[in-house]
């Protein structure tokens, strides 16, 4: 785990001490509230519909018990008691008051967090692959980059008054699980045909009012040319991307408008001009990074009590089978904790939930968590011995939820619940889905799908690359729900496809069923994912379960 | 009038010899500036560089491609720059900042003097391993 | 003539709380929607509007939000308008734990 130096530290304080000048400077007058927005943004500060609401980081997800446990003091002391983790892996603070919110990001600086660049037209915090340093399928952990990254994106003097946000994901496994397509610019750290390491950049994906796939926009980067190629691609796109209307400012646009070839000579040249500025302390500095992140001492010893209460118990078994997934080290195993209880909120956890998982990381799991994109927790490396034991505690906390990767493991963003944005409501829908399925006792059958929920066009809830989408309307003054199918968030990333008119509040769930329901009728066997039904079968025999009516008037 | 911000504090304007002849530049936002390095003539002394709005950011990304491609004249952000902007624009290769007398009294010099240290805590000198471009 | 004005009532957040607040007839701030001044005449609507705007050092991002005279004052005619005054659907909190602890 990265640990802030004196460098960090410093910085961080000088910047919480500017931030609580600004505060003081907007209640005085010297900043209007046109200019104070974007410098409370850029330090993570929103107003929603019914308060301020603040956005901490968890930097490409990685997190400590001390940091979990300092999450949980912020939710109690100057929140209500709980916090929302995001598909960014930020964690969101929906109750603070303006005047408590500097001494919040003090309280955050004491375990080395901070909120910067959370919001505002800057790059945001630096997403990664949530079982990164735990796979079995990665090149090398890259979270060090992803901390470079950091490190340099913070405060960069150029890049804090974009015409837009510019979000950066880094992966480094076969499986993409950092939805890499989706971000204005992805790293993934690859292998060339010679076996040396480098990376494959992609630029101008996005979900949003226009969603894109990223493309390749230089497949093979030597490893110490990857800032000034970032910076070079940022800079390119912050002169010549769009300010004239801010739905057409993301560089996805402006990949589309110039083309991507188009593009690649533009940062090529700017490259030229940037790379020999760079002299080589950011590949000593890198170096320094990974020693941060050397892996734990794995433990041995024998793994039986796991086997024996998997044979033996039949919740733990149904649990083991969902929310692990295979560690890099054999004796271990990742273990994702759900925070998708039915009909709970979506990445909602109480206080009293957090510091329950900071305990079990410190006594499991080597001291370290995880956020992932689908607003859960995850404690990557724990002995498969202690699994028994793990899961009876998580129990206790009402984190035992056996549904990673189910139809009740749903994505949704705050919607018209919390969102000043908002055109409907997210979370009373998933609320009720996942109650709804919970009842039919169909989940395991069903199997693995994701449903994805946003409460506005923004697709902040990711429904676009959801196997079943569902996005929030306002049709003249009433909420309406609109479904896409087929959307893939991974290497095969696709932009999921409308089904037709949308359904209002009532009829959502059960359109949903229907879907499902067409779902269990079409497979071959149960082994066929909804997802690998619908590009074998289509839209037709969805949309005919989706709108019996219209098939009866036809016919 | 216009009040000039420097690491010092406030002061007048001391360049007399305006925007009209050669040796001054007065640049709007959505200038290229690699057209503008072909431009750039000898005898140029001073570059100024309008921020429109202060959300307006181009004009860092233009102050440092020009000390990229080698320019060491003067360079001067002028129009809506906050004072919280004063040490971006240090760092992307600005001299100072041309505020309006109006602005100067709603954010008096201490709040421009806060933010002299911007050599200080700064990430990206550190990963370049240089002085800041315009040192 | 003109199209008929809809009724409005002049709205922002509280600078420092964050909470929704609604402008009296007598030039408070309530955070109670039903004691709102009902507006009926958009040249007023504009006015109370600029006045609520140059208080910049108490509150936030007024606008006039569309209402409809009820039994107890004015009462919200959209539904982002209902979940300002009331708060969210998940958790009783926000407005409607402010109820519940009166
Ligand atoms: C609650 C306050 C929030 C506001 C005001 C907000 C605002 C926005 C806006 C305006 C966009 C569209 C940006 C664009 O296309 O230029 C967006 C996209 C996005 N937001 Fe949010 N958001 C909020 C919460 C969240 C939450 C809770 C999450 C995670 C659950 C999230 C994750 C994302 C993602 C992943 C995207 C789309 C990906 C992209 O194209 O960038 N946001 N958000
Ligand atoms: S998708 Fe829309 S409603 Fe949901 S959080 Fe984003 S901006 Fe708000």
């Amino acid at each position: 785990m990265y640990k802030y130096n004196d460098f960090d530290t410093a910085f961080v304080t000088e910047r919480n001490a500017q931030f609580r000048a600004q505060v003081a400077r907007r209640i005085d007058g010297s900043l209007t509230e046109d200019e104070f927005k974007p410098l409370r943004l850029m330090n993570g500060l929103y107003l929603q519909l019914h308060a301020y609401m603040l956005r901490v980081a968890v930097p490409y997800g990685s997190l400590n018990s001390a940091q979990m446990t300092q999450l949980a003091l912020l939710a109690e002391k100057w929140d209500k008691g709980y916090g929302h983790f995001t598909t960014r892996q930020n964690i969101q603070f929906n109750w603070p008051k303006l005047s408590d919110v500097p001494d919040m990001l003090d309280a955050l600086a004491e375990v080395g967090m901070h909120a910067i660049q959370t919001s505002g037209n800057t790059i945001r915090n630096v997403t990664s692959d949530h079982f990164a340093g735990a796979a079995a399928d990665e090149i090398e952990d890259p979270r060090p980059v992803a901390e470079l990254i950091r490190q340099w994106s913070t405060d960069h003097p150029e890049f804090q008054f974009m015409g837009r946000k510019f979000k950066i994901a880094v992966g480094a496994a076969a499986e993409d699980r950092a939805v890499l397509k989706a971000h204005d610019l992805a790293v993934r750290i690859v292998q060339n045909a010679t076996g040396e390491t480098g990376y494959q950049i992609l630029v101008g994906g996005g979900l949003g009012r226009t969603p894109m796939i990223g493309q390749v926009i230089n497949d093979f980067l030597p490893r110490a040319d990857l800032l000034p190629y970032i910076e070079s691609v940022v800079s390119v796109w912050n002169q010549i991307g769009r300010r004239d209307n801010k739905y057409k400012a993301r560089i996805k646009i402006t990949v589309h408008e110039h083309g991507i070839d188009d593009i690649r000579a533009r940062v090529a040249a700017r490259f030229a001009l940037i790379r020999p500025s760079f002299t080589g302390a950011d590949q000593e500095l890198l170096s320094e990074i990974k020693t941060h992140f050397a892996a734990p001492n794995f433990r041995s010893g024998s793994t039986e009590t796991y086997g024996a209460a998997y044979k033996a118990d039949p919740v733990f078994r149904a649990w083991a089978d969902t929310n692990l997934a295979e560690h890099r080290n054999e004796t271990h195993a990742i273990v994702t904790i759900s925070i998708k209880k039915h009909g709970a909120t979506p990445g909602d956890a109480s206080a009293d939930q957090m510091r329950a998982m900071a305990e079990l990381a410190a006594k499991y799991g080597y001291d370290e968590l995880r956020i992932s994109h689908q607003q859960n927790v995850i404690l990557p490396h724990v002995h498969k011995s202690d699994l028994p034991a793990l899961h009876a505690r998580l129990k206790q906390h009402d984190l035992a939820t056996a549904n990673i990767g189910l139809i009740s493991d749903i994505i949704a963003c705050p919607g018209m619940d919390y969102c000043a944005l908002a055109t409907a409501r997210a979370i009373p829908v998933a609320q009720q889905i996942a109650t709804r399925f919970d009842a039919l006792k169909l989940e395991h059958d069903i199997g693995h799908l994701q449903i994805k929920i946003s409460g506005c066009i923004n697709a902040c809830g990711h429904h676009h690359v959801a196997h079943i989408g569902i996005l929030g309307l306002d049709r003249a003054g009433v909420e309406n729900y609109q479904i896409t199918l087929g959307g893939d968030a991974t290497w095969t990333a696709n932009i999921g496809e409308r089904a037709g008119p949308g359904f209002a509040y009532d009829e959502i769930v059960p359109a949903v069923e229907r879907i499902v329901t067409a779902y269990l009728d079409l497979r071959t066997d149960a082994e066929e994912t909804f997802l690998e039904t619908f590009r074998r079968v289509g839209m037709a025999p969805f949309k005919a379960a989706l709108y019996p009516e219209a098939v009866k008037k036809v016919a | 009038m216009t009040v000039i911000v420097t690491d010092t504090g406030f002061g007048p304007d001391t360049w007399t010899a305006g925007y009209q002849d050669d040796t001054a530049l007065d640049l709007t936002s959505d200038t290229d500036p690699v057209l503008l390095v072909d431009r750039l003539a000898a005898q140029v002394q001073m570059i100024r560089i309008d921020f429109p709005s202060f959300a307006d950011g181009r004009g860092f990304t233009i102050a440092r491609q020009l000390r990229l491609s080698g320019y060491k004249g003067h360079i001067r952000a002028g129009g809506h720059v906050i004072a919280d902007q004063y040490a971006m624009a240090r760092r992307a290769g600005f001299d100072d900042v041309e505020i309006s007398d109006q602005l100067a009294a709603r954010q008096p010099e201490e709040q421009w003097l806060a933010r002299a240290n911007w050599q200080q805590h700064d990430y990206q000198a550190r990963m370049r391993g240089a002085a800041p471009a315009s040192a | 003539m003109a199209r008929i004005f809809t009724p409005k009532v002049v709205t922002a957040n509280a600078l420092i709380e964050g909470d929704v607040i609604y402008l009296t007839a007598d030039d408070h701030w309530s955070r109670d929607l039903a004691q709102a001044e009902l507006i009926t005449d958009e040249a007023h609507a504009q006015l109370r509007l600029l006045k609520a705007q140059s208080q910049v050092a108490t509150i936030v991002g007024a606008y006039l939000a569309d209402v409809k005279p009820g039994d107890n004052g004015p009462e919200p005619t959209h539904f982002r308008e209902d979940f300002r005054r009331t708060g969210p659907s998940n958790y009783a909190h926000g407005k409607q734990e402010a109820e519940a602890n009166v």
